[in-house]
């Protein structure tokens, strides 16, 4: 039985890999948009945003070297709304019930689909910071290691929050206005961009936004993992949304059933 | 995987007391009928008969409300995982991936039941063979045209080699040559296979005279059995004056059916 799951996974992450591979215009996207900001954005913030010592950096770092560890992120956020985007697709175009009809349980082919989605974006962060080492953003090779797992969890709270968003959302064309809801601020008010402490001096309730923003976790724990250090309250945060988005999507999945999927007839 | 035997003469599928609603719209009105193994069944009924809410429970793709529905024996209520395992479905949308090839659908399918690479691949490459795609395996599914698109879900419905086949008005959108070599196919597998199919069209001259028929107008059946018997019955002359009689005499609205 272990083995049909294990066969399970592998079809749905073959497929998921297929669908990337022949989308190459998805794959430069997710590069040049972190790129993007890496290379002109940081530019121009350097000389506003002054980046005193804090942790886990040991000495005064440029504006990129802060960034970094938020565009990974951004490359999972985006790749898990893409995902999730693909869920909605799959539903209106039919594919859906080919997963529906699998003799597997639901909750198990939902992570598959999560999983899958999450590795495919590790892929794409990985070539970020190969890049991002070529223009002279270089943490410790240990870091690049030991970030993966923190990605890896980032990747798949994020797909799972994806999830949620696929199954409230009833038609492909109100996807865009839901994630411009969702991405914007998600990205905007985390330290993703600029620290916490300058939010401080923007204004409490953005502070308090920005503080308890999932994804300012995700891009904390990364920060600290990309340095070889474990953060643990952004870990516990991690591990606490990636169950709770993950049973919510699970929930609403089981609950959409016949909406959209069967037509009456 | 099937751990109980179900006697030969037990039905293949037993629908009991099914009623569904949307809103105040009844759908199904307590319907009950039984399919024996093997052969080829046919579910019919004008549009908006509830032929597809009626798949759709059978599928669990919609959640039932009232009744049973029991597939090789098993209920789709206590044991669903155990059902879908037996049940291969073609559905009336495509549901292919067409950017993937014609094999990269099979073996998506196969790995959503389960089975290994090695096993997936032996049994794609049988029913290829069987549907006279073996040729265009590593074509993009995009490429293939209606006809072939539809034997390829044939193909994928039967790769976990189910017990029960079910086409929901699989012919819909295809020509009248296409139609019918979709139609012959299938007759063809009941006999070589002993397949219990189960197709559901409002096409009627999709139906052999010895067909086994079950006739669902306003969500209720109005009539099963061998379509000539059910001609004599009616004292008509084609299936198609029988199939006229008997659903205009069911017009309820359908707020008062259930």
């Amino acid at each position: 039985m272990l083995a049909a799951y294990w066969h399970c996974f592998l079809g749905v992450g073959g497929r998921e890999w297929r669908r990337f591979v022949q989308q190459r215009t998805r794959f430069f996207s997710a590069l040049v948009r972190p790129l993007l900001w890496l290379v002109v954005f940081a530019a121009g913030f350097r000389a506003v945003l002054g980046i005193s010592i804090m942790e886990p950096y040991g000495t005064y770092i440029v504006y990129e070297v802060y960034i970094t560890p938020g565009l990974c992120c951004m490359i999972l956020l985006f790749n898990g709304m893409q995902g999730s985007l693909s869920m909605v697709y799959d539903r209106e175009m039919g594919s859906m019930k080919v997963l529906l009809m699998s003799p597997l349980s639901r909750p198990f082919l939902l992570l598959c689909k999560v999983l899958a989605i999450s590795l495919v974006s590790l892929v794409q962060v990985y070539a970020f910071l190969a890049i991002a080492w070529g223009y002279g953003i270089r943490p410790p090779l240990v870091g690049l290691a030991t970030a993966m797992p923190a990605l890896l969890l980032v990747a798949m709270m994020l797909g799972s929050l994806g999830l949620v968003l696929a199954n409230a959302v009833r038609q492909l064309e109100n996807f865009a206005g839901v994630m411009n809801f969702v991405i914007f601020p998600l990205f905007f008010l985390s330290s993703a961009l600029y620290p916490l402490w300058k939010m401080q001096e923007a204004g409490p309730w953005l502070y308090w936004l920005c503080a308890n923003n999932p994804f300012t976790h995700g891009v904390e724990l990364v920060r600290f993992a990309l340095y070889g250090r474990l953060a643990l309250e952004p870990l516990l945060w991690c591990l606490g949304l990636t169950v709770l988005f993950a049973s919510v999507a699970v929930f609403t999945f089981n609950l959409q059933r016949g909406q959209g999927l069967a037509r009456p007839g | 995987m099937n751990t109980s035997i179900q006697a030969p003469h037990a039905p293949m599928l037993e629908i009991d007391e099914v009623e569904h609603r949307y809103g105040a719209r009844c759908a199904l009105a307590g319907v009950s009928f039984a399919l024996a193994r093997g052969g080829f069944h046919a579910l019919l009924g004008p549009n908006g008969a509830g032929k597809s809410t009626l798949i759709g429970l059978m599928t669990g793709l919609l959640r039932g409300q009232a009744g049973e529905i029991r597939i090789d024996g098993h209920s789709l209520n206590r044991d669903p995982r155990r059902v879908r395992r037996q049940l291969g479905v073609v559905f009336q949308q495509p549901t292919l991936d067409l950017d993937l090839s014609v094999r990269q659908n099979l073996l998506y399918h196969a790995s959503l039941h389960g089975l290994g690479r090695r096993l997936a691949r032996q049994r794609c490459d049988r029913e290829l063979a069987r549907q006279g795609l073996e040729a265009r395996a590593g074509e993009r599914v995009r490429q293939l045209n209606g006809g072939h698109r539809r034997r390829l879900e044939i193909a994928r419905a039967l790769l976990h080699e189910p017990a029960l086949l079910v086409l929901d008005e699989a012919s819909v959108g295809l020509d009248a040559a296409s139609r019918q070599a979709l139609n012959e196919h299938v007759r063809a597998l009941c006999r070589e296979r002993g397949m219990t199919v189960l197709w559901t069209t409002h096409l009627l001259d999709e139906i052999a005279p010895d067909d086994n028929v079950v006739m669902l107008c306003a969500g209720s059946v109005v009539a099963s059995g061998r379509a000539d018997a059910l001609c004599r019955r009616t004292e008509s002359r084609t299936l198609q004056d029988a199939f006229r009689r008997l659903t205009t005499l069911q017009d309820i609205p359908a707020e008062e059916r259930c």
